[in-house]
């Protein structure tokens, strides 16, 4: 692995030297007692793409946040374009030339692109001229960058993909030279992502600068230059791309080294233990999420479901889990009907022996000011392992479940008395795991196992999975990372817009179908 | 890894901190309407514990405790029951029927009976509130302080109503003499302490510890507490665990009613021994900053309530004593509010970056 200090190989000028788009020195950042940046120095030259990649909490977002000014260093300077520039706010950063993309659009959802491009950026009193000028400038951008979105769209009816353009499309109307994207294709089918890499190129061919900041190794190959790791606020390597391999970045990021693959043998599949019939789900406005959804799912087999984020998994996996009444269609576990009224709750399905790993642990899956004991006991607080007479808690066999539980799924530090948020994003959800899959359910519903996960405990959550399929339980998992639905499904669902749009098996399909499916196209109909 | 601050300088200095800077903030004021701030404290002081004075503080410390662990039962799940001006009014209400209604032949029957008349008048007065919240998803600050005023329209009806002493006065006939609880002076008596005789104190204080007590137990050692908790801080886990939510609602707003028409034991059976007009006398709202000041914890709710009972006391004193206006009592509680409660991070914040600071530099 070769550490280069100054990356000029995206434009090597002839003349005079390019100072580097961005130069950071030295900086530092604390919030009370955690260090989140420590000492960062970091170059990209002017017209690359710099890859920033490191674990949740490596400090990636606070360092890009102090390059926008959001938050101030507590030490440390930066120079843009070699010029030293003090960023106190979002304003000085824009007038440097920089632009964000956020993971998490700023865009408000009732106005149209061209309104949102124009806010805040607004030429004068009059909407009339602005509005006028934004239009012209947009559409020099779209046909400059393949950036193509209909000015007169209202946000809410156009798709992330889209979204995401107008942010970008934002920050190049304030004459963004550097552009920063924090975690861009969270969100995207992948052929939405490359898409968005077409754009990023083009920009980079424009002269523009554009730091990339991602967990996806893939992504970090593909697109990027030069690419830093970060690991616990520090910078550990800045690398050029072409001279290291995602197993190399892994170790980098995590200090040691890490399977990317599965260790998965084949599957030993039994009989049906749940069976869904025309599952229908509404939200609160009335609006048709799950539209009669049917599905069986098999002993011994780990049933995918892929699809981009919020086409009806996240109510699938509700449904089930007993959190949202259904408004129609059956479930059935081992050829018993399930109680779907809404009197039914999250404690019935427990006793059906469904368990469930929620996609969203700080909102679901724990209470994250309490400690660990009573977090493994939380959903099964009520069973008469855990009760004493007169309705007391017996906190005792909670104490001694839950430091059984850290230690055989390697939860540290393994203090259960510890508060829940005082655990890595690993760490909680290894905690969550341990308590669903210790209840020993017949299925497993679980939900992104491995979001804001570190990639050392992806492996050994990976790992619990597959070994609790083997042990003839059946397991719906639903992601929407494809990686993951590819290396750990026995089969695949896709879904799209609140139905099953199709059923492939992992070994006959590839992503590039998956992709097709996610976006609603059924691959036989292009033939 | 640690990084919380250790529970002393969180329930212990912060809070203190925050007291002091009230205090000072408050013999500012009374500097500025020109009298001396160290006279003033004095005289609280002695207001508060003299002789006469204690026994008044001890009185106003136990409905405190009352109405400060009606709150805090609610805060831990996430509720805002301001309705305990209400609920101890109606808990008058039930203290009255019962002892008026039959002659119970000893006092410690008629306590009993007493306490549970309040303590059912008082839930059933936020059970209202409660199932509007749980069901309907009305607001329960809105409902709550609604309740104390149609409670206050109660209670004036039925005092000049079918309650009605026989007179003039709107209140009711005077409990008969077994009815009567022992005051401080008389348990004293028993060990041979000389107490004020005409104290108000009585031995509710007791039954108020206790109830401090059994919140302990519910909130922290049983299965109910914990789906308190579970449900206060996040619905959503809750919902996730299979705790429903209306249950939770219903129980923790009727466990806080009852806590708080327990006050009427206080008042009703062991002061005035018959019920008037206004007898819970804002005690319901002091209870929202005891329970703020003492973080829902029922050790730091019957610190504060002894505070706010030293507050009451010899404040009433202050007035007396320097012709200090009884509304400055009310800006010095005010203070008081303000700092423990919306202001907390004033203080919480520094003392954090401190201490932070101070272990990063014992380490290093």
């Amino acid at each position: 692995m070769s550490t280069v200090t100054e990356t000029n190989q995206g434009r090597a000028p002839a003349s005079a030297p390019v100072p580097p788009a961005i130069e950071l020195m030295g900086i530092s950042k604390a919030f009370g007692p955690v260090q989140a940046n420590k000492d960062i120095s970091m170059t990209v030259a002017k017209g690359a793409i710099h890859g920033i990649v490191g674990e949740n909490g490596a400090g990636k977002s606070t360092l890009m946040s102090i390059l926008y000014g959001f938050y101030k260093a507590d030490s440390g300077s930066i120079k843009i374009n070699g010029v030293p520039t003090e960023i106190t706010d979002s304003h000085d950063a824009i007038a440097a030339g920089i632009g964000m993309v956020h993971q998490h659009f700023m865009l408000v959802e009732n106005f149209t692109v061209l309104e949102n491009v124009v806010l805040g950026a607004e030429s004068g009193a009059l909407l009339k001229p602005s509005l006028a000028k934004a239009r012209g400038e947009l559409k020099r951008l779209a046909e400059e960058y393949e950036l193509d979105v209909d000015p007169d769209a209202v946000i809410e009816d156009i798709s992330v993909g889209f979204q995401q353009r107008v942010e970008i499309l934002k920050a190049l109307y304030r004459q963004a030279e550097i552009l920063i994207l924090d975690e861009p294709t969270g969100v995207l089918t992948p052929a939405e992502a490359d898409h968005l890499f077409r754009i990023l190129r083009n920009l980079k061919d424009q002269g523009k600068t554009i730091v990339l900041i991602t967990h996806k190794l893939r992504e970090i190959m593909d697109v990027t230059d030069s690419v830093s790791v970060m690991r616990r606020g520090q910078m550990t390597a800045t690398i050029e791309t072409s001279t290291t391999s995602p197993a190399d970045l892994a170790e980098a990021m995590v200090g040691r080294r890490v399977m990317l693959e599965v260790n998965k043998p084949p599957a030993q599949v039994g009989e049906t233990v749940m069976e869904i019939k025309d599952l229908c789900v509404k939200d609160s406005f009335g609006v048709e999420r799950l539209k009669s959804v049917s599905m069986s799912i098999k002993r011994g087999e780990i049933l995918g479901i892929a699809g981009v984020a919020g086409n009806g998994q996240s109510e699938l996996l509700e449904v089930l889990g007993g959190i949202h009444p259904a408004s129609g269609g059956e479930i059935l576990m081992g050829g018993e009907p399930i109680d779907l009224s809404v009197k039914a709750n999250a404690g019935h399905r427990r006793e059906r022996g469904i368990a469930h790993v929620p996609e969203d642990r700080h909102k679901r899956g724990l209470v994250m000011p309490f400690k660990t004991w009573e977090n493994t006991a939380l959903g099964y607080h009520n069973l008469p392992k855990y009760s004493k007479k007169f309705g007391f808690a017996d906190q005792g066999a909670m104490l001694d479940d839950a430091r059984g539980k850290m230690e055989r799924f390697d939860i540290r530090p393994p203090n259960p008395q510890l508060i829940a948020s005082s655990f890595s994003g690993g760490n909680q959800q290894k905690i969550v795991l341990a308590r669903e899959i210790e209840s020993n359910p017949d299925v497993l519903l679980i939900g992104q196992p491995t979001r804001g996960v570190d990639i050392g405990a992806i492996e050994f959550i990976h790992q619990q999975i597959v070994n609790l399929r083997d042990q003839g339980k059946a397991i719906l998992l639903v992601s929407v990372e494809l990686d993951e639905i590819q290396a750990l499904s026995d089969r695949i669902l896709v879904m799209f817009d609140g139905r099953i749009q199709g059923e492939r098996l992992p070994e006959n399909t590839d992503e590039k179908e998956l992709g097709l499916l996610m976006a609603g196209v059924n691959p036989e109909d292009q033939q | 890894m640690n990084n919380a601050i250790p529970k002393w300088v969180d329930i212990g200095l912060i809070p203190l901190l925050n007291l002091l800077l009230a205090l000072l903030i408050s013999g500012l004021v009374v500097a500025i309407i020109g009298e001396s701030p160290i006279e003033a404290v004095k005289v609280m002081i002695q207001g508060a514990f003299g002789k006469f004075g204690i026994g008044y503080t001890i009185y106003y410390t136990t409905n405190f405790i009352f109405t400060g662990l009606a709150v805090a039962v609610a805060f831990h799940a996430r509720l805002f029951n301001i309705g305990g001006e209400g609920q101890a009014g109606l808990g008058g209400v039930g203290v009255a029927l019962v002892l008026l209604a039959v002659p119970w032949p000893h006092w410690t029957i008629a306590l009993l009976v007493a306490s549970l008349a309040a303590m059912v008048f008082g839930a059933a007065w936020a059970a209202i509130p409660a199932y509007l919240q749980a069901k309907r998803g009305s607001h329960i600050v809105i409902t709550t302080i609604m309740f104390n005023l149609i409670g206050s329209a109660l209670i004036n009806f039925l005092l000049v109503g079918p309650m009605k002493a026989p007179g003039m006065a709107p209140e009711t006939s005077v409990f008969p003499p077994e009815a009567a609880i022992p005051s401080l002076y008389d348990m004293f008596a028993v060990i041979g302490v000389s107490f004020d005789k005409h104290s108000p104190a009585n031995i509710s204080i007791l039954i108020a510890l206790l109830a401090a007590v059994f919140v302990w137990f519910l909130i922290w050692k049983t299965r109910i507490g914990y789906a308190i908790r579970a449900f206060g801080h996040s619905e959503d886990a809750a919902v996730y665990a299979g705790i429903s939510p209306v249950k939770i609602i219903m129980v923790a707003m009727l466990i806080s009613g009852a806590l708080a028409g327990l006050m009427a034991v206080n008042t009703v059976q062991g002061q005035a021994r018959h019920l008037v007009l206004d007898s819970v006398l804002g005690a319901g709202f002091v209870g929202i900053a005891v329970a703020l000041m003492g973080r829902s914890h029922p050790v730091g709710v019957v610190l504060a309530a002894f505070l706010f009972g030293i507050l009451y006391q010899g404040g009433g004193e202050l007035s007396f004593a320097m012709g200090i206006p009884p509304e400055m009592i009310l800006v010095i509680q005010a203070l008081v509010i303000m700092f423990t409660g919306s202001l907390e991070n004033l203080v919480r914040v520094p003392v954090e970056r401190l201490f932070f600071s101070l272990r990063k530099g014992g380490a290093a």
